[in-house]
């Protein structure tokens, strides 16, 4: 399994929200390597991911840049909130 | 890797800003100032932005302005800047900003620990709220776990 986190430049808050999610699934006891990557490189590092984590505001251009694909784009409102990435990603893949 | 240090020519307290761009050019002035970054790195903080959107407003208050990195960043660095009215940068939940910590880093993959450190802090929901009361600099180091000098 495989999850992408997305930002604009691909440094500091796709980082956050990797570091996160990596324990929003230690606490589902899921195992899934998850990837950062910035927006231009988000159709490549997604291509065989089922869940793309990012903020509502690039949610957008993710849908673009992935065009027509099986994987799940969730936006996550407060990166830092692991309730809340635990709750998006529980739905996601549970 | 832990954290870069946070001088105190790093940290602005109660700074007053008119709009966002200010914000983040005030975190970006603290970044040269401190040896980090080359001046213009400001403007590539601000074109994240310009180009993304406010997607930086990671957490209710708290602003990570960054850029990727380039040759005007010298060496890894972050800077604090306490703002004393909140600045709205646009976003639909985390709206207004009080905290812009600006990042710095020379490599995408070394920093990544780093930041995981930042995330340590900012997994406890009042991390945020105390930063923005701190009187001082040592104070914000405080919080934030980081020292003084490397």
């Amino acid at each position: 399994m495989k999850i992408v986190a997305v930002c604009g430049a691909g440094i500091g808050t796709s980082a956050i929200l990797k570091v996160n999610a990596e324990r929003a699934l230690e606490r589902l006891e899921l195992s899934a390597d998850v990837d950062a990557s910035d927006l231009a490189g988000v159709a490549v590092a997604a291509a065989d991911a089922q869940v793309i984590l990012t903020s509502t505001e690039l949610s957008g251009a993710v849908r673009e840049a992935i065009g027509r694909s099986y994987t799940e784009v969730v936006e996550v409102v407060n990166y830092f909130d692991v309730d809340e990435i635990t709750r998006l990603l529980e739905r996601s893949l549970g | 890797m832990n954290l870069p240090p946070l001088p105190d020519d790093a940290v602005v307290i109660g700074a007053h800003a008119s709009d966002w761009r200010a914000a983040v050019r005030e975190a970006g002035r603290a970044l040269t100032r401190s040896g980090s970054t080359r001046a213009e790195y400001a403007d590539r903080m601000v074109a994240v932005i310009e180009e993304f959107g406010a997607y930086v407003v990671i957490a209710p208050g708290l602003a990570l302005a960054h850029a990727r990195p380039g040759p005007d960043v010298r060496r890894e660095g972050i800077a604090v800047v306490t703002l004393a009215e909140p600045v709205p940068f646009g976003h639909p939940h985390n709206d207004p900003v009080r905290v812009v910590v600006g990042l710095a880093v020379s490599n995408a993959e070394e920093h990544v620990a780093s930041v995981a450190t930042l995330a340590n802090v900012f997994n406890d929901p009042h991390a945020v709220g105390r930063i923005a009361r701190a009187g001082d600099a040592a104070e914000v180091r405080g919080l934030l776990g980081l020292e003084a000098a490397a």
